[in-house]
């Protein structure tokens, strides 16, 4: 039990570490840089960094997981695969419901995200919620490339702890 | 005892060659490329039958006369072929199997190193890096006698 704790701590520390680091300051005088909106302040970079940590961690889970099942056949076993075991080994869990379009998006619920859960309930932190879902974008992104899918993965927060992960396949 | 291991990326490019004899080195290159075709075939055959065999381990590829190939190939697409000399009293299938899930969890094990980047070359150069891989490898070669 004590595994996901971890996990859930190490998480927190990430977002909040990386999210603190300061942009390389602009041209400008320093101090007009805190009459910006703290938003701008390099957002879309620490989100990048943080997917793409998640990323690498995606691929290294893509090729130890499934190692003693048997080959996919599909792309929808695959998707299966995310939602069953990837969530499981992770978050203790699977994910509430996959739903799909047939023509390359996925939708992944999970009603109560265990990274969502210590927040508080509702709509109260619906703004700081991206920043907690970018390491697990980039983690579904990292183990379907492992596993011979390139896609695009977005996530978006209607009620804390409730989110949905798209998954677009990327066709070549 | 193996007589040359090969991991051959998704991509179809070699991560990782070595073979026993160091003269004709490039006689089981060329071994493992022709290999890589029958691969593809036993892949696309197992997509298209109907049949539950969804096995990661393809067995005997062909016979040559003097060696034997073998196939694996992973949910990543990552395949390992190993040659195995004829004249050795016949490795049992069993055998076989499991020299591929020792590589299978040398090779997962070298994935999950932070410092080793997907795509790269497998080498010992760097100390932790692929130091263990290699190792694993040359206990699979060592010839009996």
């Amino acid at each position: 039990m004590a595994d996901a704790v971890l996990f859930e701590f190490l998480h927190t520390e990430m977002v909040a570490e990386l999210w603190a680091h300061d942009p390389d300051p602009g041209p400008g005088d320093n101090i007009w840089r805190w009459l910006l909106p703290l938003e701008s302040w390099g957002q879309n970079m620490n989100l990048s960094v943080l997917e793409s940590v998640g990323f690498r961690v995606g691929q290294a889970l893509g090729e130890r997981l499934p190692r003693e099942m048997l080959a996919f056949r599909e792309e929808l076993d695959v998707l299966k695969f995310l939602c069953k075991d990837l969530w499981l080994a992770i978050f203790q869990k699977q994910m509430d419901s996959l739903r799909t379009n047939h023509q390359g998006t996925y939708v992944l619920q999970d009603n109560s995200f265990p990274l969502l859960l210590p927040m508080a309930a509702g709509l109260q932190y619906l703004e700081e919620a991206p920043k907690f879902l970018a390491f697990t974008c980039g983690l579904l992104r990292g183990a379907l490339c492992t596993l011979g899918i390139e896609s695009v993965v977005t996530a978006s927060v209607a009620a804390l702890p409730g989110c949905k992960f798209q998954v677009v396949i990327q066709n070549s | 005892m193996a007589v040359c291991v090969a991991v051959i990326a998704k991509e179809n490019y070699p991560l990782y060659i070595r073979s026993t004899p160091t003269e004709n080195e490039l006689k089981f290159h060329y071994m493992v490329h022709t290999s890589l075709d029958v691969v593809d075939e036993k892949i696309s055959a197992m997509g298209k039958a109907l049949v539950d065999q969804r096995e990661l381990y393809l067995g005997l590829l062909y016979p040559t006369e003097d060696y034997k190939v073998y196939g694996y190939v992973t949910n990543s697409k990552v395949k390992f072929v190993m040659v195995v000399d004829s004249s050795n009293t016949a490795l049992r299938d069993n055998e076989i199997r499991s020299m591929f899930r020792k590589l299978h969890n040398s090779y997962t094990d070298v994935m999950c190193n932070p410092f080793y980047n997907p795509g790269d070359r497998i080498q010992s150069r760097f100390v932790c890096l692929g130091r263990a891989f290699d190792n694993m490898v040359t206990s699979m070669m060592i010839p009996v006698c």
